[in-house]
């Protein structure tokens, strides 16, 4: 039996200045660099794929067969974009660890390069996060100085160029083609798939894009050996993975721990919900996963787990709700964002998303209509797997999953105003003031 | 029921079978989930979809269901058939058997009328739009909808020419996909995102492009719409006729839509082996030039030196007695808009009529070497469509352009240049003095050439049977130059084209209206030939000496007593626009057969009407020698004359009647002469020595852009407006030189040219290009040709030189 | 309420302000861009990049910005347009000195984020897109920005503002609008927007060692475990195994 939290790519946080190269080395940091390059890049992707790693960026796709789809044969270069986009509501695991630990990325990124054959590797980090840019700037330029990076890393003859590029907002860009397509300079909308980006994505060449936590798991897997990484977690869902419990709980925070770990057990963690509440509902991987309410306790937070609960694992992102809040407000919110964030490229997510929004507030104001709720799920129904990528899906989800568990409150949108059912100060952390809307 | 792809397109190895509607469906490998159903009848409904375009999958309105992916195992969601690829024994369900995709579709429907504004009965587009054709075959009676529409401010002019509404558009992307996939001017892209994103472009930067017509033509809303035709007509109002285009010889499939006795607008047509189904803006919007107060109607007669009004027998009694009087001192001009019927009525009148070889359609400057040329190597040549065609250029490995700016002289040819570069990696190797725009955007290799040094930067360049060279019409005027690119084909295994300029001119080639040539490519100087026109003519005799030329017959007409019968010329189209008027003033009569005014009826002795290109019948021949149809568009009681029939009736009165005188009579009697089999005049040998230029000269380099001073844009302003502007050009090291900064007067033969420069980095040293037929600045008026010297300064010297001053001036001094 | 109305009427979009031709471009400014450029195997990457230089240098995407990016990497001036229309951080017009962002999104909104809002533009007397009058600080309404452990959030140039309450607003704002040196819980000391923007493309300020390694939210998860004496498991033993191997600590709890 492992232990309830298992810190590995969280080991370091709390060390004084963890993001210097010095730090870092000195908790053996750049020693599976060293290792991976003494090996063969192919022996790095059994490894690799031997260790069950799946993507940790929401698909949770194993991650060594992502790598060998690269083919060998493609005379062009080859590519690893590292999606450092985190942008899906709830989501907050990449950014502490970039900020913190930064080189426990770059050592991913150089190895699994190795690994895939590539010369020139990108971390593409979402623009709203200057802190996080300037130490993943640094701890790039650290790595080149000491000789990960750039010509002969440590001598083996191997060589990769590592760029950290800031992205200019745009959760779309967190879509692996969206993001191809911002980092050659355009609109960040998603591509027509196939071909896929192992075959040809960056600049029409093979290329790998990867979740930061995927990449930043890759040095601890080198380092302790594919075993151990599966010692960790469910048959399926193997490893350590990084848990962001928020919103109404006592202590809101980063777990990390084995997959398979239960909201219940991590609730326990960090204290519970905030005093005289309880939980209402939940998102088991941020905004995109349907969500789930306090009887879904104790599934697993594991791929399959939370599959079988008809919802996903996503990024693991568990915002807690408490019963002050309003369904309706919340999926208004979230809806609101996705309208906000829609590319606009293909139509139903366009302008599905720009009907739902003033429907909902309809709902929101208690002016909806009777077959107003029907016709919410209609519209749902004809954006949900009918838009060219899942961020349509991911704004269906959390609404048809609160119609599922709360349509009284929607139905209720048709005589009482959401704000009255749930005055809106009571949801805040704070006593709001005289005069300012909650 | 078993449907197969047409045979021939296909070889049986490469198809699959699919399934569309549980009916059997065998598809070339790559086929769409779209296309498939069409194939059997059932048209998915689609907006963003164009088979000319890269899928995009976009507007969803195309959703399939897809229960079996040809491996047994169905597709979770319904599937966007316009970027589904069929995969063998895949099944597909549309609308017509699956329900889901039926709802999918019907809620993609009312998403799009969500925001869409409901002006139909205000919009250009209502009536032929895909947008209310499929609300009102698939939609729902009555919207759900009870929000709020987008609104924009509207109309926004996206260039002189185009209109752009935002509240109309679906973002289907078809504008923006057009201008960077087809054309390559991404000035229009999409803009903003979300329930914001936009077609939007640069403010500085208008979407001038040469074929921005077409995204108004694709535009499967009234979002775009065309300046021109705005608010003109209902489309259920207009008359639909297909004709071939009249400006230049790429041979495009148009449609004529035309309303109260008028062209209202113009379309490309949908011919897959020419112009595909897109045209160029000249060809889409240029078409009122004839409409003016100074269109002909009546026949005009010299009457004291006053041209009258006269009738039609007063008029072709004056003509007869002039060219009674002039016997055999005469010659026939013909100019570039001619159709092969008319071109064929000229020929012969000339032979048969007026008994001479005079007869020159070259109205531009030529050279003897030219006329031996297209007899050795033109004329005759048939249509081959796997050796020289739009297709062969489109499978070739290799295209050379040679004195050949495909974007400005040819746009069609550049389009499938373009398609080839895209998508079949054709490399494209130009010998111009600069990469042109339309060379940029070939992605061609460009061979740095000073005008006059083009055979030898020709030579080097490496050939083989996979390789075919296109040579333009200009090349006339390197002396050795079309010998050469004969020579280069002979030794390499390439294939030579000749692009000419003007729709006429290929067919003007082929009914013999060249000094050296009879129809059908007959050897003037070749009785064996002589003797097969005669025959099929029944006249006893054809005149055996080559004719004049085009510059000796004016030559001839300056010295006085000589004669001349022009059909449709400008004397700014010559070499020296000067020397022309002066033929024409000093000729001892002319007759002018013409649409509108022009400088050659103000110096005619009687003028004939000639009916416009909408209001008559025959064809053109374009570059690949394929006939297209010129269709009486616009048809009246009293039906304007054609050239054939006015030279008919002409013929009648001189005694020697012409034997044809309907353009269906004319096309029979010249296929029925057809191509001559027998020996080929050979190639003139000499190797034309260029133009040496002294010091301080450099060469001049030059060709005549799409749009330009042409008579034929007048009353299209607009169109005008997205012209190039004027420049001349010269590379840095020249610039340096000679002291140039951001103009330059450029001088030669006695006259003078100021211009804005644009000093072009990799452009040929020596050498400076200008335009050649600028609005107000045509070279002819200097008399200066591709590849002269000429001696270039800064203004301000030239100034001092008493040379002029402002940019885009001319004179002579 | 969400108290936002919702807008249907979008006169000044599609395109940047054209009519504000200031710029402050230079030579040196047009040299960045291509060292810029230079740093990918394809020089249009460069764009975004290129776009954050000309907004810390111009305030704004300004007409000679876009235009110099387009000449620069050989593209269209449009499709220059179309990218900086695209990405929320580009702005149309100026901002102020600071760029304050509150995040309304569901979790932040529901958590005091929608307050917080109204009382930033209660106390500055703007509403969300505009700037105060001094020029000091311009205001937008932002989505999540993956600071969610720590909600509600704001930020002030793209530096986090964690936990925030009325009082930490109040006093926020009063030492922006003061010109007072301001920290970020969990960043540096603050720049102003238009320095934080040559940051982001890829230009260092040498702050980057300041600030903690991480906040306290991200630190529960490490500190229970340390109370509770919870790790990741040993890796096991190399096979074969060697001396040194066997004799390092293995097993679990």
């Amino acid at each position: 039996m492992t232990d309830e939290l298992t810190p590995v790519l969280t080991a370091n946080w709390a060390d004084e200045r963890a993001w210097k190269l010095t730090n870092y080395e000195r908790r053996g940091g750049y020693q599976a660099l060293r290792k991976a390059l003494s090996t063969t890049p192919a022996d790095v992707m059994e490894l690799v794929k031997d260790s069950g790693l799946r993507g940790r960026g929401g698909a949770g796709f194993p991650t060594g067969m992502k790598w060998s789809f690269v083919p060998k044969d493609n005379p062009n270069p080859k590519y690893l974009v590292v999606n450092a986009d985190e942008s899906e509501p709830g989501t907050c695991k990449d950014m502490p660890l970039m900020m913190a630990s930064p080189h426990t990325l770059v050592e991913g990124v150089i190895i699994a390069s190795y690994a895939i054959g590539c010369r020139y590797a990108f971390i593409y980090c979402r623009g709203e996060v200057l802190h996080i840019i300037r130490r993943l700037q640094q701890a790039v330029r650290e790595a080149y100085s000491a000789g990960y990076a750039g010509k002969n890393i440590l001598g083996s003859g191997y060589d990769v160029e590592v760029v950290v590029h800031a992205g200019a907002g745009a959760y779309i860009c967190g879509e692996e083609t969206a993001l191809l397509d911002s980092l050659e300079g355009r609109r960040g909308q998603p591509r027509l798939r196939p071909p896929f980006p192992a075959v040809a994505g960056l600049y029409a060449s093979p290329t790998v894009v990867n979740n930061v936590e995927t990449i930043a798991s890759v040095p601890s897997i080198i380092d302790r050996g594919a075993a151990w990484f599966a010692s960790m977690g469910t048959e399926k869902s193997k490893g350590m993975t990084i848990y962001s419990l928020s919103g109404h709980v006592k202590r809101p925070g980063q777990f990390e721990a084995p997959l398979g770990v239960t909201l219940r057990q991590l609730l326990e963690l960090s204290g519970g919900m905030r005093e005289g509440h309880e939980l209402k509902f939940w998102t088991p991987g941020g905004s995109s996963t349907p969500i789930l309410t306090a009887e879904h306790l104790d599934l697993p937070l594991d791929y399959e787990g939370m599959a079988a609960a008809g919802t996903m694992l996503g990024t693991k992102a568990l915002q807690c709700f408490d019963e002050t809040t309003s369904v309706v407000r919340t999926t208004l919110r979230w809806i609101e964002f996705y309208k906000h964030e829609s590319c606009g490229k293909c139509t139903p997510c366009r302008e599905g998303n720009w009907w739902l929004v003033q429907l909902l507030k309809k709902f929101e104001a208690g002016q909806a209509q009777q077959g107003d709720v029907e016709k919410l799920l209609d519209i749902a129904d004809d954006i949900g797997g009918r838009s060219f990528c899942a961020l349509a899906d991911g704004a269906v989800a959390c609404l048809t999953s609160a119609i599922k568990h709360f349509r009284d409150e929607f139905e209720q949108g048709m005589h009482i105003p959401a704000w009255e059912l749930f005055p809106y100060e009571r949801s805040a952390l704070f006593a709001v003031r005289e005069g300012a809307h909650a | 029921m078993t449907v197969t792809a047409k045979p021939g397109e296909v070889v049986a190895s490469d198809l699959i079978t699919v399934f569309i509607d549980g009916t059997e469906v065998q598809v070339p490998k790559g086929t769409l989930a779209i296309r498939a159903a069409e194939m059997i009848g059932v048209a998915i409904p689609r907006f963003c979809d164009h088979p000319l375009l890269d899928p995009v999958g976009a507007c969803r309105q195309c959703l399939v269901e897809v229960p079996d992916m040809g491996n047994g195992r169905g597709m979770p969601k319904p599937q966007a058939s316009c970027t589904l690829e069929c995969a063998p024994g895949m099944k597909i369900l549309t609308q017509e058997t699956s329900a889901v995709a039926a709802k999918a579709q019907k809620g993609m429907i009312e998403f799009l009328l969500l925001n869409h504004p409901l002006d139909c009965p205000i919009c250009d587009k209502g009536g032929e739009c895909p947008l209310q054709n499929q609300a009102m075959a698939n939609g729902a009676g009555e919207s759900r909808y009870e929000g709020v529409k987008r609104t924009f401010p509207k109309p926004v002019s996206i260039s002189a020419l185009v209109l752009l509404d935002r509240e109309r558009c679906i973002l289907c992307a078809r504008c923006t996909r057009f201008s960077e996939q087809i054309s390559g001017d991404p000035f229009i892209t999409l803009v903003e995102r979300g329930a914001l994103q936009q077609v939007g472009f640069y403010e500085d930067h208008p979407y001038d492009s040469y074929f921005s017509g077409n995204v108004i033509q694709i535009c499967p809303v009234g979002a775009l719409t065309s300046v021109s035709y705005r608010f003109q007509s209902r489309p259920f109002d207009l008359v639909s006729t297909p004709v071939t285009c009249e400006h230049c010889a790429g041979g495009c499939q148009l449609r004529s839509d035309h309303r109260h006795f008028q062209v209202k607008r113009r379309l490309a047509g949908d011919a897959p082996l020419v112009n595909e189904e897109w045209n160029c803006d000249k060809g889409r919007f240029a078409f009122k030039s004839g409409r003016g107060p100074d269109r002909l109607t009546r026949p005009l007669v010299r009457d004291n030196g006053v041209l009258r009004v006269a009738s039609w027998p007063e008029a072709i009694d004056a003509a007869v007695a002039g060219l009674r009087r002039a016997g055999s001192r005469v010659g026939v001009l013909t100019g570039g808009r001619l159709t092969v019927e008319d071109a064929y009525g000229y020929s012969k009148f000339a032979r048969a009529v007026l008994g001479t070889n005079n007869i020159d359609f070259r109205s531009r400057p030529a050279s003897a070497e030219e006329a031996v040329f297209l007899a050795n190597r033109v004329a005759g040549t048939e249509l081959d469509e796997d050796r020289l065609s739009y297709t062969a250029l489109q499978q070739a490995k290799q295209v050379v352009l040679v004195a050949f700016e495909p974007e400005e002289e040819a746009a069609m040819v550049f389009l499938r240049l373009r398609k080839a570069v895209r998508k079949n990696g054709l490399k494209v190797v130009t010998v111009a003095p600069f990469a042109s725009n339309g060379s940029v955007k070939l992605n061609a290799e460009l061979v740095a050439t000073v005008p006059g040094a083009e055979a030898e930067a020709l030579n080097g360049i490496t050939a083989d049977a996979d390789t075919i060279v296109l040579i333009g019409d200009r090349a006339a005027v390197v002396p050795g130059l079309l010998n050469a690119a004969a020579d280069f084909a002979d030794r390499t295994g390439a294939r030579l084209g000749w692009v000419p300029r003007r729709a006429g001119d290929r067919g003007a080639v082929e009914t013999g209206c060249l000094p050296n040539l009879l129809p059908g490519g007959r050897p003037t100087g070749d009785v064996l030939a002589r003797v097969d026109v005669q025959a099929a003519w029944g006249v006893d005799s054809l005149p055996g000496t080559p004719g004049l030329d085009a510059d000796e017959q004016l030559a001839a007409a300056r010295e006085g007593g000589f004669a001349l019968l022009v059909g449709g010329l400008e004397p700014s189209d010559f070499t020296q626009a000067n020397e022309v008027r002066e033929g024409l003033e000093n000729a001892s009569f002319v007759v002018s057969l013409e649409q509108r005014l022009s400088e050659v009826t103000e110096r005619a002795d009687v003028v004939f009407p000639i009916a416009l290109i909408e209001e008559r019948p025959g064809h053109f021949l374009n570059w690949e020698s394929r006939r297209g149809r010129v269709n009486t568009v616009i048809k009246q009681a009293n039906q304007p004359m054609t050239d054939l029939r006015v030279l008919a009736a002409l013929a009648d009165a001189l005694g020697r009647p012409l034997g044809v005188r309907t353009a269906r009579q004319a096309l029979a009697e010249f296929d029925e002469l057809g191509a001559w089999d027998g020996a080929r005049a050979p190639l003139s040998r000499g190797r034309g020595v260029a133009a040496d230029h002294a010091d301080g000269e450099v060469a001049l380099a030059t060709w005549r852009e799409l749009l330009d001073g042409s008579r034929a844009l007048d009353y299209e302003p607009a169109l005008l407006e997205t012209a190039k502007p004027v420049v001349a050009r010269v590379a840095p090291e020249t610039a340096e030189q000679f002291g140039l900064t951001a103009a330059v007067t450029v001088s030669g033969n006695g006259g003078w040219l100021t211009l804005p420069l644009d000093i072009v980095p990799g452009m040929a040293p020596d050498t400076v290009w200008v335009p050649t037929h600028a609005p107000d600045t045509p070279l002819s008026e200097l008399g200066l040709v591709h590849g002269d010297p000429v001696t270039i300064g800064s203004p301000a010297a030239a100034l001092e030189r008493g040379e002029g001053f402002d940019q885009g001036e001319g004179g002579v001094a | 309420m969400s108290d936002h109305e919702f807008q249907s009427w979008f006169p000044e979009s599609g395109s940047i302000d054209y009519d504000d031709t200031q710029t402050n471009i230079t030579e040196a400014t047009l040299d960045e861009m291509r060292s810029i450029a230079a740093r990918y195997p394809q020089a249009r990457s460069a764009l975004l990049p290129m776009l954050h230089l000309v907004q810390s240098v111009d305030g704004r995407i300004s007409p000679a910005g876009v235009e110099a990016c387009a000449q620069i990497l050989d593209i269209t001036t449009a499709q220059v347009s179309g990218v900086a229309t695209f990405y929320t951080m580009y702005r149309r017009r100026p901002g102020g000195r600071h760029h304050v962002g509150v995040c309304t999104t569901a979790l932040c909104a529901v958590m005091g984020g929608d307050a917080l809002l109204d009382q930033v533009c209660d106390r500055l007397g703007i509403h969300e897109g505009e700037t105060t009058a001094d020029g000091a600080i311009s205001l937008e309404r932002i989505e999540c920005n993956a600071a969610c452990d720590f909600a509600p959030v704001l930020m002030v140039n793209w530096e986090f503002f964690d936990n925030m309450n009325p009082e930490k607003v109040d006093d926020l704002l009063a030492a922006l609008s003061s010109g007072e040196t301001v920290k970020s819980p969990r960043g540096a000391t603050l720049t102003s927007w238009m320095e934080a923007e040559r940051v982001l493309a890829g230009f260092p300020d040498g702050r980057a060692d300041e600030g903690p390694t991480a906040g306290e939210a991200s630190l529960l998860g490490v500190n229970v475990a340390r109370e509770n004496g919870w790790r990741a498991p040993d890796a096991p033993p190399p096979i074969p195994a060697s001396d040194e191997a066997a004799s390092a600590e293995g097993g679990q709890k």
